[in-house]
């Protein structure tokens, strides 16, 4: 068995008295794809919260890579290795395509409190962010601005940003919501071969059946903040339980 | 050469260029083009403003950060000078301890506010700045014996700065202590403004402008938010200060009106908007519109009241008196067409 790289150990929120993440033990290994499905507002998108920091725990711990990063800031829990890319477009508008993804390139170089030197002189760096570009197939767009683009570009620049942290833990928070048809293709090939390629950990929440399918190694199922299933994705399809309770007519569907 | 000297940060607007290139040639050639004591002294106060504008603006306009306590940075250096030439006695070392300690000290102070309210909400950081910046305007003006209090402070500068020294005639000017003043002050002011154009286009100033866009994926990507705002806030009051010394070693003269009156601060703000935020450039535009208006405006109204006398109300308007009316006009006038400042709207062409 391959090492666990995360690990959320009895990780709970609790917003007034709604429990919006009841108590999640869960480890993700290195070199899976965990698929997070379940129903909106079932605390998939509060779960990544947790996990990435931006939301404090109520209860329980975030271990990354053995270290418990519970009381960390995002800011400490990107630099060790954990990076998400948002539901919500969340750019820097105003910023080029490419000097979005140079900033994430020279906070992993560690360059940000260079003060003398020129930005546009870290030759590496912009050629590590044109390489990824390359990858989103946005580079014919490097000098655009952001606010310009279109969504679904905006989405694929998106998941460039979380490429290019080239984190242990990635963790993609519907990556292709609301891209065309043909777009979404280009993102969820990329995380194909992130997934081939590596020996990180990928965490997808996801709606599309399909695509869990085909990418997913594992399924985890969360209902109403809790863990409702956790296994191989044919077994947890097929699960009366997750069948009854909740997932029945989407599944029949697929 | 000289587009890594600019930081590769061009102009980007033939126009803008043209503009720059007028200002930097006035102001370089100053006291042999326009010979005169009070043409002088605006040329010195418009190479002070534009640094100490360009100081906000590293705050305002890259960081998204608003203060209000950038003219007390601004006096602590001119303090420091006055206080260093009164206590160690007039000459180059007291000028270079009292500027040094005073951008020392600004940067301290910067550093103790920011982490105190930098960490909150940005609203709080202004409250707090305008908090201190009040607080520190009534000590200076209470701690009589050792600032002057109202009064002031005067005292003695190097004798090559000052009208006293000769040195002859150049292009029929006479040349004396306060040309090289004027070219003391005007070198210092240009190299730190090269030095902020340089930090704007660093990688740090890149992560300036990412905080300012977006703190929370700054944040997400790994920069820590808090050491960054913290650190811009530092940089920009040590260079306010050392813009208040350049200040003080040309008036030699220091009062809480000259440095820290809260009508300073709002002039600073006005230039920043006025030249255009988050462009540097602007600070050189707004700076020097704003001290030319403050300066000639009066003089062009009183020109205008006269050739108008025959008509009706008209000469009332434009009394000198009137100036202020007219410079709110101005500014309301630039405010609404060109939102993005002077430079925003010449580099979004036409």
């Amino acid at each position: 068995m391959s090492q666990t790289l995360l690990e959320t150990d009895g990780l709970t929120v609790r917003f007034g008295g709604h429990v919006a993440v009841d108590a999640v033990s869960c480890a993700f290994r290195a070199g899976e794809l965990t698929a997070i499905v379940g129903p909106n507002g079932a605390g998939k998108t509060t779960y990544f919260n947790l996990i990435s920091g931006q939301i404090a725990a109520s209860a329980g711990r975030v271990r990354l890579m053995g270290e418990d990063v519970t009381r960390l800031s995002v800011a400490e829990r990107c630099r060790r290795g954990l990076g998400r890319a948002f539901q919500l477009t969340n750019l820097f508008p105003d910023l080029s395509v490419l000097e979005n993804v140079r900033l994430v390139i020279q906070a992993r170089h560690r360059k940000g409190f260079n003060l003398l030197s020129m930005a546009s002189g870290h030759a590496e760096i912009t050629t590590a962010a044109m390489a990824v570009l390359e990858r989103v197939r946005l580079s014919d767009r490097r000098d655009h601005k952001v606010s310009e683009l279109s969504h679904g570009n905006q989405r694929k620049l998106e998941v460039a940003m979380l490429i290019a942290l080239d984190p242990m833990v990635y963790m993609f928070d519907e990556p292709t919501a609301g891209m065309s048809v043909d777009e979404a293709p280009v993102v969820l090939d990329l995380i194909a071969e992130l997934k081939h390629d590596s020996d990180r950990t990928i965490l997808l929440v996801e709606h599309k059946m399909d695509v869990i399918r085909t990418l997913a190694d594992r399924i985890i199922v969360l209902h109403n903040g809790a863990l409702a299933a956790d296994g191989a994705p044919a077994e947890v399809m097929a699960s009366d339980v997750v069948q009854e309770a909740y997932m029945g007519k989407a599944l029949e569907d697929v | 050469m000289l587009v890594n000297l600019i930081s590769g940060d061009t102009p980007r607007s033939a126009v803008l260029t043209v503009l720059l290139l007028i200002v930097l040639v006035c102001l370089a050639g100053a006291p042999f083009l326009f010979p005169g004591v009070r043409s002088l002294e605006t040329a010195a106060t418009i190479c002070i403003f534009i640094l100490l504008v360009a100081s906000y603006d590293l705050l305002l306009g890259y960081t998204g950060i608003v203060s209000f306590a950038h003219t007390m940075f601004f006096g602590l250096g001119a303090y420091g000078v006055a206080l260093a030439s009164i206590h160690i006695g007039r000459g180059w070392g007291a000028l270079i301890v009292g500027s040094l300690s005073g951008a020392v000290a600004a940067a301290a102070l910067a550093l103790i506010i920011g982490l105190f309210s930098l960490r909150v909400r940005a609203i709080f950081f202004a409250m707090i700045t305008l908090a201190v910046a009040s607080a520190v305007a009534v000590l200076v003006s209470q701690l009589f014996n050792i600032t002057g209090g109202e009064d002031g402070l005067t005292y003695l500068i190097p004798r090559e700065l000052t009208p006293a020294f000769r040195m002859g005639e150049l292009f029929g000017v006479r040349v004396n202590g306060r040309v090289l003043n004027y070219y003391l002050i005007f070198v210092a002011c240009l190299a730190l403004f090269l030095l902020l154009l340089r930090i704007v286009n660093s990688p740090f100033g890149r992560v300036l402008q990412a905080i300012r866009e977006n703190d929370f994926r700054a944040e997400a990507i790994g920069y820590r938010v808090v050491w960054y705002r913290t650190a811009a806030t530092c940089l920009s009051a040590a260079i306010a200060a050392l813009a208040g010394a350049l200040y003080a070693i040309w008036l030699r003269y220091v009062g809480p009106d000259t440095t820290l009156s809260f009508e300073i601060m709002l002039d600073i703000l006005l230039m920043v908007v006025i030249g255009g935020m988050g462009t540097m450039y602007g600070a050189v535009l707004g700076a020097v519109i704003f001290v030319l208006a403050q300066n000639y405006l009066q003089n062009l109204m009183g020109v205008a009241a006269e050739a108008t006398e025959a008509l009706p109300i008209l000469p009332l308007f434009l009394d000198p008196n009137r100036w202020l009316l007219w410079l709110g006009l101005l500014f309301i006038l630039s405010v609404y067409f060109f939102p993005t400042g002077i430079v925003g709207r010449l580099r979004s062409g036409r």
